[in-house]
């Protein structure tokens, strides 16, 4: 483990060694800071808190928030919820899939650059069909804007 | 710009801009909204002559499909508009703040006036009136007055009204608040929490979302209130991750309440010391369940236990334990102020008060409507929901999320309420409304249902576990054209099984939108299983594509689009699907430039 890694896990153990219950809030900093959980961080953490490491995969793998794998740099999240099943969705996510050139099981592009996942509501019903991308939302979207979302998002983030 | 130079400097007195900035207000733009606004304003030396605070941030109306909404309020009148994009500003600047004169056609339609001139609103009252982010507003439109009502008396009086109130909980099951925090309030310990339940998990419910991000403050109250009728020390809320916006503007809520001192120690000199801390959610359905949130706040997985001992007894780290939705909580300073007997007029008979149901799908109005308990169907749908677009058929509406079930169009006139919903097999749930027409396939919509609850059960207990995941499979090949005959018997004995074997509400309930599917809409799984087809035309498996040569323009995008190879086409002869190739993956279809392939 790298001394720059070390001393970012000593600030968030600092923060909640005193709280009970900090299992699901050691893991949220963690995906805060490094885009998914660390497993060399885990056992790091479990040999300090005296807590098994198996409670930590435990509830990292039980709430869908937690990545134990590497995710890329902007998050394309696709509502499959009620009111855009309704409204046309599912054609709206495979499209999108389609235009990363995603195969089956894969959720992150080959750079690095998007990983797409899918949530079952994120209560913007009103705008059904919703895309977020990082922290904008799309509303309304068809699959045949689908190409020109994703295009206009890569313009404005190139690495 | 040269030409405000020579405009006399406007005389605008007690001029209120609002602008949405909700979820749907900011996916809309409301954030260039307000920032174009108060540049311009700025720019014209307006600013000058008004009060501070010119342009004020609201919360959500919950009336998103219309985003960005905008208030403009001038010398007493006030004037709405819809649809506003930066673009727009300069316009309503000139025309209505400068000029006076009001730009028409850029004003909010009926439709709006449908869903906000309703006569009673009590918490979506001052959600997009007040400013989310700043105490003074709630304060001064009345906001801590309840606390300070609750405070001076014991804490007995306040359990005591909000029993008479009848007021029950707006989370799903109804459980009357009053007896809950009754059999709290009388157990000895030494520490006792209240929670407030925003992990609003049900796919098509967002009310929770927009009380918080409109009036976070009347949520907090509540709590407090609540902490002081059990004897409560600390209260957390527990809210979904997923909602960034509501959780930041708690943040500052929170914040802005400790410095006012209505959260600390010593409250109003009462003596009593109260504090929330926020939780946020990790992203599990499951946590909504009282027990299983609870195990998610001490940590853990978010596993259910079995009840009893109830969480009022025994609940967070052992101790007694109050769990209330936003709603109910965002209720109470309601009550507190204005008394029981004035809630209990509103509503019917043992569902008293108004329920925020959020209206989404195939309609054409869509957003948060607050109605007194046991208005019809049909007013929510036809009267304020402007009934299905294109005016397509109503076929159904689904209540209560993945826990509830569909209502046939033919029961229309019933009336919403707790137990109307639960007798046609149904719930209240959290108040969400799918609305579905004629092209929503009623076993794709139990499929849709039992994918989602299948992939959120916890796994702890086996009817639950593996039943839900039985009836997703046999309803996906119902779906994909491989049903069998007895599959719908297999389906209500299962689903029955698991209704009665679960350990908490999730599995009790899952089996719901399958039941009451196949009570109503029973023909349609026949089409599927013994006619290989799908009514609604939803189906992928069971639909068949075919060009309408008459209406074919012969311009072969089809053919150029198709993956399989399955279309042939020649120049000036209209295209031909070859059925044994084609993988019905739509893609003809969506480009198809004249609508020629149904």
């Amino acid at each position: 483990m790298t001394e720059k890694m070390e001393k970012k896990l000593g600030t968030i153990l600092r923060k909640y060694k005193r709280e009970e219950g900090n299992v699901i809030s050691i893991l949220q900093d963690l995906q805060k800071k490094f885009g998914h959980v660390p497993r060399e961080a885990v056992y790091w953490f479990s040999d300090r808190l005296n807590i098994p490491a198996s409670s930590f995969f435990g509830v990292a793998t039980f709430y869908s928030q937690f990545h134990l794998k590497p995710r890329g740099r902007h998050i394309i999240t696709a509502c499959l919820g009620t009111a855009c099943h309704v409204r046309g969705a599912v054609p709206v996510e495979h499209r999108i899939r389609e235009h990363l050139a995603l195969g089956k099981g894969e959720d992150t592009t080959k750079d690095m650059h998007y990983t797409v996942e899918n949530v079952a509501c994120m209560g913007a019903c009103s705008l059904a069909p919703v895309v977020r991308i990082d922290k904008k939302i799309h509303s309304n979207v068809l699959p045949e804007e689908v190409e020109q979302i994703l295009e206009e998002d890569r313009g404005t983030k190139k690495r | 710009m040269a030409s405000t130079n020579t405009v006399r400097k406007p005389s605008v007195k007690n001029l209120t801009i609002k602008v949405c900035v909700g979820t749907g207000g900011l996916a809309a733009g409301g954030q260039e909204v307000m920032n174009a606004f108060s540049r311009k304003l700025r720019a014209l030396g307006i600013k000058a002559d008004i009060a501070k605070k010119c342009v004020k941030k609201t919360g959500c109306r919950g009336c998103c499909s219309k985003d960005v909404l905008v208030d403009v309020r001038m010398n007493g009148n006030s004037a709405t508009y819809q649809h506003i994009s930066r673009n727009k500003v300069e316009r309503i600047i000139q025309e209505h703040i400068i000029d006076g004169n009001i730009v028409k056609e850029w004003l909010v339609g009926p439709e709006y006036h449908a869903f906000h001139d309703r006569k009673i609103k009590i918490l979506l009252k001052q959600c997009g009136e007040i400013d989310p982010e700043d105490i003074g507003d709630y304060t001064s439109s009345g906001g801590y007055k309840g606390l300070k009502k609750a405070l001076s008396g014991n804490p007995s009086s306040v359990v005591n009204v909000i029993k008479k109130s009848g007021l029950r909980g707006r989370g799903g099951a109804g459980f009357p608040t009053g007896l809950k925090w009754e059999i709290c309030s009388n157990e000895e310990s030494g520490q006792k929490y209240i929670i407030c339940n925003a992990d609003e998990g049900d796919p098509g419910a967002f009310m929770d979302r927009s009380v918080i991000e409109g009036n976070p403050h009347s949520v907090i109250e509540g709590m407090i209130i609540g902490g002081y009728a059990i004897g409560a020390g600390r209260g957390y809320i527990y809210i979904r991750a997923e909602y960034p916006v509501a959780i930041s503007r708690l943040r500052i809520a929170l914040k802005q309440a400790r410095k006012k001192g209505f959260l600390g120690k010593n409250i109003y000199k009462s003596g009593f010391d109260f504090d929330i801390r926020i939780k946020e959610g990790a992203g599990a359905f499951v946590c909504g369940e009282e027990t299983a949130l609870m195990a998610s706040i001490e940590g853990q997985r978010g596993m259910p236990r079995s009840k009893p001992p109830f969480p009022a007894q025994k609940g967070l780290w052992g101790k007694p334990t109050i769990i209330n939705n936003v709603e109910t909580l965002s209720t109470i300073p309601h009550i507190i102020s204005n008394g029981a007997k004035w809630f209990s007029s509103i509503g019917t008979k043992n569902n008293s008060g108004t329920k925020i149901f959020s209206i989404t799908g195939k309609i054409n109005n869509t957003g948060l409507i607050e109605v007194p308990m046991g208005i019809s169907l049909r007013e929510v749908v036809y009267d304020i929901g402007g009934g299905c677009p294109q005016n397509r058929e109503l076929k159904a509406v689904q209540t209560g999320g993945p826990s509830g079930g569909c209502i046939p169009a033919s029961l229309i006139d019933m009336p919403l309420d707790y137990d109307s919903l639960s007798s046609v097999g149904s719930m209240m749930g959290s108040g969400g409304m799918v609305v579905m027409d004629d092209t929503t396939c009623m076993v794709d919509m139990a499929k849709f249902f039992l994918e989602f609850t299948q992939n959120e059960s916890c796994g702890k207990c086996l009817p639950c576990r593996v039943g839900n995941k039985r009836l997703y499979e046999r309803l996906k090949k119902i779906t994909e054209g491989r049903g069998k005959k007895g599959d719908i018997e297999f389906l209500l004995s299962l689903a029955d099984d698991i209704k009665i074997t679960s350990l908490c509400g999730l599995g009790q309930t899952a089996p719901n939108p399958v039941l009451s599917t196949i009570k109503y809409f029973r023909n349609e799984y026949e089409a599927h299983i013994f006619e290989g087809r799908c009514p609604a035309g939803v189906c992928e498996a069971l639909r068949q594509y075919i060009v309408k040569a008459e209406v074919c323009k012969m311009c072969g995008k089809c053919f150029k689009e198709c993956p399989a190879e399955a279309i042939a086409w020649e120049k000036k002869q209209p295209a031909v699907i070859d059925k044994g190739k084609c993988i019905k993956c739509g893609r003809c279809f969506e480009v198809c430039p004249f609508s020629a392939i149904k």
